[in-house]
């Protein structure tokens, strides 16, 4: 508790202009996409901050919202031993800066992000898909995507190849029992 | 006449399907002669989409699937997830629960540890490792078993608290482990230690320095090797690790080698927490006594209502977590192992994100493999410890 206190004293004398929240176990700061670079760059190498680690991106998706996404940093600091989250609300259309100028293990997290949501990250070297399929279609984590995708996948016995076709709920037809088994 | 031929770089193809590529890892390497210039790894053959799935399951419900995860720790990731599920109710396990907690955790580590060895030495050539490293599994899985049915996806922690108490000798059983396995872990070491092969294929291959370790998201016996005194058990202690007294093995180099003797000297430490543990535990409790959110007693439930309604809740509508969020993280065998819960209220989870440990150590290949030889590449795939099911999730 005293350690938040003290972390949150010093994130309003550093960046008083930040818009700051206060959980029960931890502190929330909430950014913009055009100070993103800037703040994460300042929380890093203030060494009172020392936020030398990024451990987490979390995209969140909430459909209902004028800004539907919300992009969740966890930071770390192993000498000071504190944490941080950083949020951050955004639209579909605006791309977000990336931070890999600032932590290089962000690369795969906004990768990640990326095609899980349809986040863009301008700047990023190399935003491909990461875990899904490399001919995957849509973006699986967002709250209208069904939760049994959309296409299934089959080998083909005519075209000699693995398919992708549209996604299939039926059962298959069954004779039904002509006579009943007594 | 010598005659010069110039010769292109080549692409190799590494995996899917390769037994040194520790699961489905498949890896593209730009090769200058034998020297790697580009690492890419592709990664993801193994997504079953846990965090979807998991905003469609209740809380309870969703331990299993932490099993699945790091199918190497599986107890480990299991303790992340009830523990952030604790923490949203604001509850907290009764003490012998968490001391169980504990002693499965490091029994766990012990597991993930003696794997790394056998593949790490297989990988490298050192066959004789696997075996005898296998062989101390297969008393830890007897004891998963005897705790909770299964040998490995147990499912044994629950939120708040574990499924059931430790049955009648096992506590004795895992006392005469502790008191044979120093000797084993000695054993271990003469195989490798100073085996001038084992030297000669880990000693500074993939040096990373502790400014590249933050950078790159290290953590756990990662970062250790790279010289940080830094260990969730201390810096955020979670169950029972205040009480216990344990030392944090620190590397120097930062090479395959430290990395190899940090997680040596972390299976000894383990090994005494165990003991610390068992010697600590009294009898009580292991379930959180609120029936609302764990289940009620057998016998109860046979001649009394109240107890059957609970029951029925609890396994079919599962509980309600209040609103709110919450990052925990602890220190699994592989680094940080940490989950990230929203909940809007309901018995389900809203949004999860589950961080793996071996995410950033995978990623991190990118950077560690160039100007590397082809050979190391094996070194530097078991140095950093991962399992498939963990990092595509």
């Amino acid at each position: 508790m005293e350690k938040l206190d003290h972390l949150e004293q010093l994130l309003s004398d550093r960046l008083p202009h930040l818009q700051r929240e206060r959980l029960a176990d931890a502190v929330v700061v909430w950014v913009t996409p055009e100070n993103l670079v800037e703040t994460m760059t300042r929380l890093r190498d203030d060494p009172d901050l020392d936020f030398k680690q990024m451990i987490d991106l979390a995209g969140v998706h909430y459909p209902e919202r004028e800004k539907p996404f919300v992009i969740v940093y966890q930071l770390l600091s192993v000498h000071k031993n504190h944490r941080l989250r950083v949020k951050m609300a955004i639209d579909e259309q605006t791309p977000v800066p990336s931070v890999i100028p600032v932590w290089w293990c962000a690369d795969w997290y906004e990768r990640e992000a990326y095609e899980m949501f349809g986040i863009l990250f301008a700047g990023h070297p190399d935003l491909r898909r990461l875990l899904t399929d490399y001919d995957f279609e849509g973006f699986p984590l967002r709250k209208d995507f069904p939760l049994s995708g959309l296409s299934e996948v089959r080998y083909d016995p005519a075209q000699k190849r693995v398919i992708r076709q549209p996604l299939q709920m039926v059962h298959p037809n069954r004779e039904p029992y002509q006579v009943n088994p007594s | 006449m010598a005659q010069q031929k110039e010769f292109q770089n080549y692409t190799v193809n590494f995996g899917p399907q390769h037994p040194a590529a520790h699961g489905v890892l498949r890896l593209l390497l730009d090769l200058d002669g034998e020297v790697v210039e580009r690492a890419d790894p592709h990664i993801g053959f193994l997504h079953r989409g846990t965090e979807k799935l998991l905003e469609h399951k209740t809380y309870l419900q969703g331990v299993p699937y932490f099993d699945r995860l790091d199918y190497m720790s599986m107890m480990s990731e299991e303790h992340s997830w009830v523990l952030a599920v604790e923490k949203l109710l604001g509850i907290q396990a009764p003490e012998r629960a968490q001391y169980i907690r504990v002693i499965f955790a490091e029994l766990t580590r012990i597991l993930n540890h003696l794997l790394f060895l056998g593949a790490h030495g297989l990988d490298v050539g050192a066959m004789t490792m696997f075996i005898y490293a296998f062989r101390e599994r297969e008393e830890i899985f007897d004891m998963y078993e005897a705790v909770s049915g299964a040998r490995m996806h147990a499912a044994y922690f629950r939120p708040g608290g574990v499924a059931r108490d430790l049955p009648e000798g096992l506590a004795e059983r895992i006392k005469d482990f502790t008191d044979s396995f120093p000797s084993k872990i000695d054993e271990y070491e003469t195989l490798l230690t100073e085996n001038r092969i084992w030297k000669q294929r880990l000693v500074d291959i993939g040096v990373v320095s502790p400014e590249e370790a933050l950078d790159m998201g290290f953590a756990g016996p990662m970062l250790r090797a790279s010289g940080f005194a830094w260990d969730l058990r201390k810096a955020e202690p979670y169950d029972a690790y205040d009480r216990l007294d344990f030392d944090i093995p620190v590397g120097k180099n930062g090479d395959s080698y430290d990395r190899y003797l940090v997680r040596v000297d972390e299976i000894r430490q383990s090994n005494r927490i165990i003991r610390q543990c068992l010697e600590q535990m009294k009898p009580g409790p292991v379930r959180y006594e609120d029936f609302k959110i764990s289940p009620p007693y057998r016998k109860e439930m046979q001649r009394d209502m109240e107890s059957l309604i609970h029951h029925f809740k609890l396994f079919s509508e599962g509980f309600q977590v209040p609103v709110g969020e919450v990052y925990v993280a602890t220190e699994s065998p592989k680094g940080e192992f940490g989950v990230y819960i929203i909940s809007h209220g309901e018995n389900k989870p809203y949004r999860v994100k589950i961080r793996a440990a071996g995410f950033n150590h995978l990623q991190a290949v990118k950077r560690m493999a160039l100007g590397h030889m082809l050979a190391d590449v094996t070194t530097l795939v078991g140095t950093v410890d991962i399992v498939f099911g963990e990092i595509d999730r």
